[in-house]
């Protein structure tokens, strides 16, 4: 083709065959990705700047919602197992509440009991509560024994759960008898709460990006003004002036996916020693406040995406508006 | 080539910057336009380029009407042409090879097709050693040189040149004169706006004058006989 056209004469127009046309296309890409690469890292501290703001503004609601889905998690194990503390009169000794324990094991709904005796309670609440140093002033141990009833998930249901604790209010060994799923609801609603909460603020930050990026993108236009004119004088079509300022919201938004992901996993970090001691309090096992892999390509991908229309919007509405005069 | 039938240009507010242009230039003709400045050189190079669009009367590129023309096919009509501006318009944020390299890579080229015959268009104008310079770097013989290179490295059918050599000095300007020469003989056809009269003179070629927005005196239309009419 090149060669034919070389013999041909000046006046043939050139137009290359579809395959040639093909890779060109990909050629253009490539080379419009790397032109707005190397447009970027012309000017550092500005695009640094404006990355880091992306940045910021996503890793904000990121760590919220990893911490938030963390305190789901746990709140969700605690869901399964409902149960009810009965906390014993301090007359019953440790071998009566054991049996009482066994006892109530075997009666309608309880899917197993535990036997919680006073010295145990102290040890817990020692490990715990950071008060050890009040319990060595006292001459007694003052926590009662207690038995924790689980009881059967078809018999979680609210209604269920107060009617079991009024029964065994009633029995004599038994001074009171706590329902424990009603804060688990609180707790939840709550999460339920920052998670919206999360949500609306997410939202806006996201559109904040989507701002950030056309308004720069916006600029940059402005600033190649020049430019455009002369490449649309020579035979650039709308598309091929729009290619590199697209990879430049592209690619701005892809670093400050990354770097929100690189500061998220860095507060969390710095949470994490707090959230893990709060796990072992509640005897959670769960591994808490750490970000994954899923959140990390979650968040560079909608970063990302969220870089492409932030541009797409602004190269719309600017490119069209220059055009030689 | 190039049709004007019957074109009016009317800028609003201003009056008609040109009114009832008829005119054909055939196929690798080699040609100048000219008159006083405001006479309308420039609106007609815009008409050729689809850069502005005429009032009333058709223009015809190689049979194309470009009043009925969609926005979406004007590059591909401006890249059967290449244009040579009075200021260059070179971009200084890359250096002379990706400046002429430019119109290829529009058109989609690959690399090593682009390669080839940019070096030959660098060659063609004498900058071929300037091939890494920053255009801000060349003399204004040379960035207009560069513009050449440009203009012609896609093999446009058609080079449209507004006052290439309105900052050059005579000896410089009889150099460019030379290449746009060179280009024709090869059969690209060539339209110059210049106000240079002594140039002109010099090149004995069909000149189109520009009086007030009409032609006052078509230099085509004597060697109609004789050459091709072209499409």
């Amino acid at each position: 083709m090149a060669t034919r056209q070389r013999s041909a004469q000046g006046a043939k127009n050139a137009r290359p065959s579809l395959t040639l046309r093909l890779r060109g296309w990909l050629f253009n890409h490539s080379q419009a990705l790397t032109f707005s690469v190397a447009k970027l890292a012309q000017t550092p501290i500005a695009s640094a700047m404006t990355c880091l703001v992306i940045a910021i503004a996503l890793a904000l609601p990121a760590t919220f919602s990893v911490l938030l889905g963390n305190a789901q998690t746990l709140s969700d194990g605690w869901d399964v197992d409902a149960s009810v503390t009965l906390y014993l009169h301090a007359e019953v000794d440790d071998a009566d509440g054991a049996a009482l324990a066994r006892e109530l094991n075997g009666s309608d709904g309880v899917a197993d009991t535990r036997f919680i005796g006073r010295d145990e309670a102290l040890a817990t609440f020692r490990k715990f509560s950071g008060f050890g140093d009040v319990l060595d002033a006292l001459d007694d141990n003052p926590l009662p024994a207690s038995i924790v009833l689980q009881l059967q998930p078809e018999h979680s249901a609210r209604a269920q759960l107060q009617q079991m604790a009024e029964e065994m209010a009633a029995r004599k060994e038994v001074e009171t008898a706590q329902v424990d799923l009603e804060w688990i609801q609180r707790l939840n609603a709550i999460i339920e709460l920052m998670g919206r909460g999360v949500l609306v603020v997410g939202a806006l930050l996201a559109l904040a990006v989507l701002l950030i990026i056309g308004n720069t993108i916006r600029l940059d236009i402005h600033n190649r003004r020049d430019e455009i004119v002369v490449i649309k004088l020579i035979g650039a079509t709308d598309a091929f002036v729009r290619r590199p300022f697209l990879y430049g919201g592209l690619v701005y938004g892809f670093v400050g996916g990354v770097l929100s992901a690189m500061l998220v996993a860095a507060a969390l970090l710095f949470v994490s020693a707090p959230a893990e001691q709060l796990a072992d309090l509640y005897g959670s096992g769960a591994q808490l406040a750490k970000i994954n892999w899923a959140t990390v390509v979650a968040l560079v991908v909608s970063s990302t995406l969220l870089g492409l229309i932030g541009s797409w919007l602004s190269v719309g509405r600017h490119i069209r508006e220059v055009e030689p005069k | 080539m190039i049709q004007f039938d019957n074109v009016t240009k009317r800028y609003p507010g201003t009056g008609d910057a040109l009114s009832h242009v008829s005119f054909t230039i055939p196929n690798g003709a080699f040609g100048f336009l000219t008159g006083h400045s405001g006479a309308g050189k420039s609106t007609l190079l815009k008409l050729i380029a689809a850069i502005e669009f005429s009032t009333r009367g058709q223009v015809l590129i190689k049979g194309q009407n470009l009043s009925k023309i969609r926005r979406g096919k004007i590059p591909f009509i401006r890249r059967q042409m290449g244009i040579v501006f009075q200021n260059h318009q070179l971009l200084f944020d890359r250096n002379v090879y990706d400046n002429v390299a430019l119109p290829m890579v529009i058109s989609g080229f690959h690399r090593s097709d682009i390669a080839r015959r940019v070096r030959a268009a660098l060659d063609k104008v004498g900058l071929l050693h300037k091939e890494k310079a920053n255009p801000i770097s060349l003399s204004g013989g040379e960035q207009q040189r560069v513009g050449i290179a440009r203009a012609v490295v896609n093999r446009p059918a058609l080079v449209l040149a507004d006052e290439p050599t309105g900052n050059l000095d005579p000896e410089l300007s009889a150099e460019i004169m030379q290449l746009f020469a060179q280009f024709n003989q090869v059969g690209v056809t060539i339209l110059i706006a210049s106000h240079d009269i002594a140039l002109i003179d010099e090149m004995r070629a069909p000149v189109l004058t520009l009086h007030d927005g009409r032609v006052i005196d078509n230099g085509f239309e004597h060697d109609l006989e004789d050459t091709d009419l072209g499409d």
